[in-house]
C-alpha cells in the first residue's frame, strides 16, 4: 500500500512538473515524457512509448493530456490515470486562474496594451508561419484528395462562418475514412 | 444555466481538437467567440498570446481563462472538466483497440481526411486573428490598415521564416516594439 502511493506521488510529481515546464503545449512533451518515464524512471519501455504517442495523436483533445491519461493508466490504473491528469492539468490551471483574475488591471495599463497591440500582430505572424508549415507539407505530397479537402474544407469555413467546425471534421473524417477503405478493397 | 453552457461548449472543443497544438483554436474561436460571446476576438487573440508563454496545451489555458471570466473559479474548474472529459473516455477506448487490433485502416483514414481540414481551419482562424490584429474588432474596411501592426506581422512573419526562432522571442520582440512606437507617437493607439 505504501509503496503503492510512493508510485502515485512521484507519477504527480512527475507529470506536474513535466507539464510546468512545456510551454507553448503540443508535441514538445513527448520526447520529455520519454526521457522521465523510460530513461529515467523505467516504468515504460521505449517500444510502448511510441505506441502511447500514436495513440496520444490519434485521439482529440490535447496530446499533453492524453499521453498522461495512458501514462498514467499504464503505471497505476483507473486512479493513476486521474493522478497524471491532476498533475498535467494543475500547473496551467493555476497560472491562467492567476493571470485571468489580473487580466482586467493588467489591460487598462498603457504600456500593457501597448505591448499587447504589438504581440497580437506577433501571434498572427506566428500563426501564419505554422499554417505554411503545415500547408506545405500537405501540397509537398502531391495528394490530390488531401490538397481538395485543404482547399474545400478552408473555402467552407470562410463561406460560411456561422456552420459548427465540427461538421467539417466529420465530413473530412468520414472521406478520408471511405477513401482509405475503398482503396484497401481494390487491393488484393 | 451558465455553467452547463460552459462545460457543453469545452465539452465540444475537446471532442474534436484532433492533432493538437493549434487544432483547437479554430473550435476556440467558434465556440467562444462567435456563438457565446464570451470573449471579443481582440481578448482570445490576448488569450493566444498568454498560451505561448506560459506552459500548458492551449484548450486547457482556453478553459481555465474563461471559465474564471465568466463564472470565477467554479468555472474554471468546469470548462476543463468539460474540456478533459472526451480526452478520458476516448483514448481507453482508442487505446483499447488498439491493442486488439492494432493496425487500424478506419482510423487511418479518418486521420488521413482530417489533418488536411485542421489546416484549413486553423488558416481560417488565423486570418480572422490577422484582421484583428490590422483593422480591429470591427473588421476589414476600405481603409488601410494600422500601419505599425501590418509592418510588426511582415517582420515578424520573415524573420520567423528566415530564422526559425523561438516563438516566443519573436512575440516578445513584437511586444517591444509595441511599446516602443506608441509610446513615441501616441496617435497611434486608437
Amino acid at each position: 500500500m505504501k509503496r503503492r502511493l510512493g508510485k502515485y506521488k512521484t507519477l504527480f510529481t512527475a507529470t506536474f512538473l513535466l507539464s510546468a515546464f512545456t510551454f507553448g503545449g503540443g508535441y514538445v512533451i513527448v520526447p520529455l515524457m520519454k526521457g522521465r518515464f523510460v530513461d529515467q524512471l523505467h516504468w515504460l519501455e521505449e517500444e510502448e512509448m511510441l505506441d502511447l504517442t500514436a495513440i496520444a495523436q490519434s485521439a482529440p483533445g490535447p496530446i499533453a493530456v492524453n499521453a498522461a491519461i495512458l501514462v498514467g493508466w499504464r503505471v497505476g490504473g483507473a486512479p493513476g490515470a486521474l493522478v497524471a491528469i491532476l498533475g498535467t492539468v494543475l500547473p496551467p490551471f493555476l497560472i491562467l486562474s492567476v493571470i485571468s483574475l489580473c487580466y482586467t488591471a493588467f489591460r487598462s495599463n498603457p504600456i500593457v496594451a501597448a505591448a499587447l497591440r504589438g504581440m497580437q500582430a506577433g501571434v498572427a505572424a506566428v500563426i501564419a508561419s505554422v499554417v505554411a508549415d503545415m500547408a506545405g507539407e500537405v501540397l509537398r505530397k502531391r495528394d490530390g484528395l488531401a490538397t481538395a479537402l485543404m482547399a474545400g474544407a478552408f473555402a467552407v469555413s470562410l463561406a460560411f462562418p456561422e456552420l459548427n467546425v465540427a461538421w467539417v471534421l466529420l465530413a473530412c473524417a468520414g472521406v478520408g475514412m471511405a477513401a482509405t477503405l475503398l482503396r484497401r478493397k481494390e487491393e488484393p | 444555466m451558465i455553467l452547463l453552457e460552459l462545460f457543453w461548449s469545452f465539452f465540444q472543443i475537446g471532442l474534436f481538437s484532433f492533432g493538437g497544438g493549434y487544432a483547437a483554436l479554430p473550435l476556440i474561436q467558434a465556440q467562444v467567440v462567435e456563438t457565446h460571446h464570451w470573449l471579443t476576438l481582440s481578448e482570445l487573440s490576448d488569450l493566444v498570446t498568454i498560451s505561448q508563454m506560459t506552459p500548458g496545451p492551449i484548450a486547457i489555458n482556453a478553459a481555465t481563462f474563461v471559465g474564471t471570466q465568466i463564472a470565477g473559479p467554479v468555472g474554471a474548474v468546469v470548462c476543463t472538466a468539460g474540456c478533459v472529459l472526451p480526452s478520458c473516455v476516448l483514448v481507453s477506448l482508442l487505446a483499447w483497440a488498439y491493442a486488439r487490433w492494432r493496425d487500424l485502416p478506419a482510423l487511418r483514414g479518418a486521420l488521413y481526411g482530417l489533418r488536411p481540414a485542421v489546416v484549413a481551419l486553423i488558416a481560417g482562424a488565423g486570418l480572422s486573428l490577422l484582421i484583428q490584429a490590422l483593422w480591429g474588432e470591427a473588421g476589414v474596411r476600405p481603409a488601410l490598415p494600422d500601419p505599425l501592426a501590418a509592418g510588426l506581422f511582415l517582420l515578424a512573419f520573415l524573420v520567423l521564416r528566415r530564422w526559425k526562432p523561438d516563438p516566443v522571442a519573436v512575440m516578445l520582440g513584437c511586444g517591444g516594439l509595441g511599446i516602443l512606437a506608441y509610446e513615441l507617437f501616441p496617435g497611434l493607439l486608437g
